[in-house]
């Protein structure tokens, strides 16, 4: 099955990382990445800028609606996201548990759907 | 028993847990499974008579189960989603052997506890899949309507289904991180049934002996230490359920309760149970609380209770769990082992967890080792304290009644 894992943190923990710190969790990260893909278990994925840059859309009544960042005040943010490929729910939350940031953030595990197919 | 429909029902008692457990190994579907059970039932309902009880009744239930299972998804015409049963649809499954039967039965165990599923729903699907209570009676038992438990089994169902929660025994790395999950899950079931009176329910159902049940067998099959604790500490705490009630209907706390009453069966079999869970290291949460009501059993009355054994207890279950309450009885140990001034400033250390204050088991104890130490006035205000925080009438008019027997007029 495949299985979306979201990483959130609060970036207040990140910021007051120091240089070396931050760079060792983006090698832990690589390393990570390079392991689960080694097992076949890591389909794609991606960190992300902080959440200042992000950018929200809405439509309503067919009028694009475009704010500033995500939006409601959360106290984690969503910082990346793996998809993985994983036997059942057990086995994508021992591959989950062992995404660096799991440690002081949180990631949550969705199974991902399939579209249904053009009518 | 071939013609006798009270043994059949006696079966499905006995028999009807470890069938499902096997048909959702089989079939791979809850729905599917329950449904192909109780067909399986009606068969042997109708063909014993005729031809005979089996000789292996649970083999013939789960075989006769598996056929109308399959059957029935032919009929759904669902073949694409259960092409595997299908494959080999004429080799219905190998003879189920006892073994097989209780790896199923814990795998059902360990898919209704699975941590992704809320505890309300954990506490629900194992009472519906593990007791075999019906979705009314679950209700009932939890004080629920039957529709929001219908839904939230439902739902429970479906995420099973749909996030891949597998139906599995955890592997020796896991489990010992899921076993307390399933613990907590039993120890939930029996506190519903311990915390409530019998009696005025419809249907017969003690929740504090199905829990108890549900561990024997978990024991059974998977022979761990904490399991056994926890069988020790429910027999231990269930030996006084006579006694925690007067005839009024009013709380009586351990202390002043009639130790004739306690139940002396369970006692000694809560002694067995921890003796069996001691000998197994490392010692968990539930043997030490287990120990903990072994000592309060073993004090013909409150006055010779062990005290300094009871701090010493609590001492090695607040190591493995910090939490405020476990500071809080440890607390109250100490009092009684040293001087209610002492436990009173264990106490004083808690007053910055924001969520002990609004415990009133914790005003409460506060307020008794005030009234102890001698001061009424603060046992007065601790005790108010204590009752606007608790809502349940029994707790409240003991509390009131505590008050009161200060003699101050307030």
């Amino acid at each position: 099955m495949k299985y979306v894992a979201l990483v959130y943190y609060q970036e207040s923990i990140i910021d007051a990382m120091t240089e070396q710190e931050w760079h060792d969790l983006n090698q832990e990260c690589v390393a990570g990445v390079e392991r689960l893909s080694a097992q076949g278990n890591f389909l794609t994925g991606q960190p992300l800028q902080p959440v200042d840059t992000a950018t929200t859309i809405r439509v309503r009544n067919e009028e694009v609606l475009i704010t500033d960042g995500p939006f409601a005040e959360t106290k984690e943010q969503l910082a990346g996201f793996y998809l993985l490929d994983a036997r059942d729910l057990n086995e994508a939350i021992q591959l989950a548990s062992r995404i660096p940031p799991a440690r002081f953030g949180s990631i949550e595990v969705r199974p991902a759907r399939e579209l249904p197919p053009k009518d | 028993m071939a013609n006798d429909p009270l043994a059949l029902g006696q079966l499905y008692q006995q028999q009807s847990r470890r069938v499902l457990a096997t048909l959702i190994r089989l079939l791979g579907d809850f729905a599917l499974a329950e449904e192909a059970m109780q067909e399986a039932f009606t068969a042997a309902l109708r063909q014993w008579p005729e031809e005979g009880t089996p000789d292996n009744p649970t083999a013939w239930l789960i075989r006769a189960g598996q056929r109308r299972g399959i059957d029935q998804i032919r009929r759904k015409q669902t073949a694409r989603q259960y092409s595997h049963l299908l494959a080999n649809d004429e080799g219905v499954a190998p003879e189920p052997d006892e073994q097989s039967i209780a790896d199923d039965q814990l795998r059902l165990m360990f898919t209704c506890c699975h941590p992704g599923l809320s505890i309300d729903a954990r506490v629900a699907l194992t009472l519906r899949e593990m007791c075999g209570l019906t979705t009314e009676q679950v209700a009932s038992a939890l004080l629920q309507k039957p529709a929001t438990l219908a839904q939230r089994i439902v739902r429970a169902k479906k995420k099973i289904r749909e996030a891949g929660i597998p139906y599995e025994i955890p592997g020796a790395k896991e489990l010992p991180q899921r076993l307390p999950d399933v613990l907590r899950v039993v120890y939930l079931v029996f506190n519903e049934g311990y915390s409530r009176s019998d009696g005025d329910s419809v249907v017969d159902i003690s929740l504090a002996t199905e829990a108890i049940r549900l561990a024997e067998e978990l024991g059974r099959l998977l022979p761990q230490g904490e399991i056994f604790g926890l069988l020790a500490l429910m027999r231990l705490q269930h030996s006084r359920r006579h006694a925690r009630q007067d005839t009024n209907g009013e709380l009586v706390t351990l202390e002043d309760q009639d130790r004739t009453r306690w139940d002396q069966h369970d006692i000694h079999q809560g002694f067995e149970w921890l003796e069996l869970a001691l000998a197994a290291s490392p010692t968990g949460p539930y043997t030490l609380q287990a120990s903990i009501a072994a000592v309060h059993a073993q004090a013909p009355e409150a006055e010779t209770t062990d005290w300094n054994r009871i701090a010493r207890l609590y001492d090695a279950l607040y190591r493995q769990q910090p939490s405020p309450v476990i500071a809080l009885n440890r607390a109250v140990a100490v009092a009684m082992r040293d001087t209610p001034a002492d436990g009173l400033r264990l106490l004083d250390t808690l007053i910055n967890e924001k969520e002990i204050l609004n415990y009133h088991l914790f005003h409460a104890a506060r307020a008794d080792l005030y009234r102890r130490a001698g001061d009424p006035k603060a046992a007065a205000a601790a005790y108010k304290r204590a009752i606007d925080l608790t809502s349940q009438g029994p707790e409240q008019r003991f509390l009131q009644r505590r008050l009161a027997e200060l003699g101050l007029i307030t």
